[in-house]
């Protein structure tokens, strides 16, 4: 062993250096987000839980042309089609998703032609029993509902990429 | 003396131990917050912070979920040994406390060889350690307490040296005279971490590996032990466990308060300082000592166990002996030698 190695170690330099970094360290802004009180930026394309889309005039926009039925991988989806009642338009009589299958990929959002199923930038769904996953058409069309504003505001954003 | 006055006694000496119980356990819990909290912030991380506020509340609802837990007994363990190690473990701990000053006279029971009494204490808590690891009938669990064991004794005799050489310049194996040895005009230059530095810093990475402290925490490797000897331990037991290595930690605080940092005087010998009462002064110390521990967790790399067994006899028993004998030359020679 060296002199100066010797030196160093009993001088403790690795010690006090290291000490010193850490203390830069400690006084750092925090990397950690207060998750439940603050949230992290989520871009326009996320891919989060599903809604069904209305037209402005409240009209639904899913035409039950069972594209994202045919193209969904994890085969989450569940779609029964039918004549409307009043007007005998095609319409779905039943549009199911197993939120526990779907992994999420986002090819039913990209195989629909009248942007009716996306996947909105909500990811806090989680529930305490699995029968709660197997949404129904009512459930999705409430989310459609509810997450509208934000679901408008990011296929706006994320248009002149598409 | 009468019946009534032994009595008296016993209860003043219960009532005092309770309360330095709860003082010490609420000291503890503070503890516990804060070697988290300074563990996250140099990760940049920001540590318990939903169980009241800032998190202040994080370690009574660790005890709380603890205690309501059910407690494990693995089906091929000694039940008896297996539940008595926690208990041994937590209480030796605890019982070291009955020495230590906290402030000029404040010592529960001031005997004259409090230092041995300190160190008898601390080395037997290593029994608790190695009854777990037998007690429980698993292979990690039996490693870890070996390790462990290899590891306080290892320490234990640099420790030792250590405390000779304070010792040596103090005159006296009483706590409070080795405090009052330390208060002279000087303040903080005359107390021993300037005189014995090398000292201070053998004392205190030895305090790291005999309280199993990281970087010397081989006896619960997480990576290879998962938890060492206290791999089997759940609920109650565990919490014993954990309170026990806690309060070792926190002993070894005060200890080195004591012997380096001048216990509860003030750093600065004069009228403004010198009216801060001493548990004050104190507590401040053992809290920084306490916080250069926490840091030497959240920066050094854990150590290889040939590592740490060279550290332990081929760097700090060498140095600490010489030092030794230096250091009673040196007092020897220029007649420093305190007469008692």
């Amino acid at each position: 062993m060296k002199l100066d190695q010797v030196a160093r170690g009993l001088l403790l330099k690795e010690f006090v250096t290291g000490f010193a970094l850490a203390m830069r360290y400690f006084f750092k802004p925090k990397a950690t987000i207060n998750y439940p009180f603050e949230m992290g930026h989520r871009g326009p394309r996320f891919r989060g839980e599903h809604a069904l889309r209305r037209y402005p005039n409240g009209e639904e926009r899913c035409i039950a042309c069972k594209l994202c039925e045919a193209v969904c991988p994890a085969q989450a989806i569940t779609i029964e089609a039918g004549p409307r009642r009043n007007d005998g338009t095609r319409r779905t009589t039943r549009y199911d998703i197993d939120m526990v299958k779907c992994i999420y990929c986002g090819m039913c959002q990209e195989a629909c032609p009248v942007d009716a199923i996306v996947e909105g930038p909500n990811f806090e769904f989680s529930v305490e029993t699995r029968e709660e996953l197997l949404y129904d058409k009512a459930k999705l069309l409430a989310n459609g509902d509810r997450w509208e504003r934000e679901i408008a505001r990011n296929i706006a954003a994320d248009a002149p990429y598409r | 003396m009468t019946v009534w006055e032994v009595l008296g006694t016993v209860l003043l000496v219960a009532l005092k131990s309770v309360v330095l119980l709860v003082a010490l356990l609420v000291f503890i819990a503070y503890a516990l917050l804060a070697d988290r909290k300074i563990w996250a912030a140099v990760q940049l991380r920001r540590g318990p912070n939903v169980v009241g506020p800032w998190g202040l509340f994080q370690s009574f609802a660790d005890l709380l979920k603890f205690v309501l837990k059910e407690p494990v007994i693995p089906a091929g363990a000694n039940k008896s040994l297996f539940l008595l190690a926690p208990l041994i473990f937590a209480t030796l701990a605890l019982a070291a406390w009955a020495v230590i000053p906290l402030a000029d006279g404040w010592a529960i029971a001031d005997i004259n060889v409090g230092m041995t009494y300190i160190f008898a204490i601390s080395s037997l808590g290593v029994y608790g350690v190695i009854m777990g690891g037998w007690a429980s009938n698993s292979k990690y669990a039996f490693l870890g307490a070996l390790r462990s064991a290899a590891q306080m004794v290892s320490y234990e005799v640099s420790l030792g040296f250590v405390i000779i050489t304070v010792l040596m310049c103090a005159g006296s194996l009483n706590l409070s005279q080795i405090v009052r040895a330390q208060d002279t005009a000087l303040g903080i230059l005359g107390w021993y971490w300037l005189w014995l530095f090398p000292m201070f810093v053998v004392f205190f990475i030895s305090a790291l590996a005999e309280t199993n402290r990281p970087p010397f925490d081989l006896p619960e490797a997480e990576s290879e032990l998962v938890a060492g000897y206290m791999v089997e331990y759940s609920s109650t037991p565990y919490l014993l466990f954990m309170l026990g290595e806690y309060v070792a930690i926190v002993t070894m605080c005060a200890l080195g308060t004591i012997l380096f940092l001048g216990g509860w005087l003030s750093p600065i010998p004069f009228a403004p300082f010198t009216w801060v009462p001493g548990l004050i002064w104190f507590a401040l110390k053992a809290s920084f000592l306490f916080f250069m521990i926490a840091m030497v967790k959240a920066m050094v790399p854990r150590y290889r166990y040939d590592q740490l067994m060279r550290l332990g006899w081929k760097v700090f028993l060498p140095l600490s002996l010489v030092m030794v004998f230096v250091v009673a030359f040196v007092l020897k020679l220029t007649g420093l030698a305190p007469v008692s």
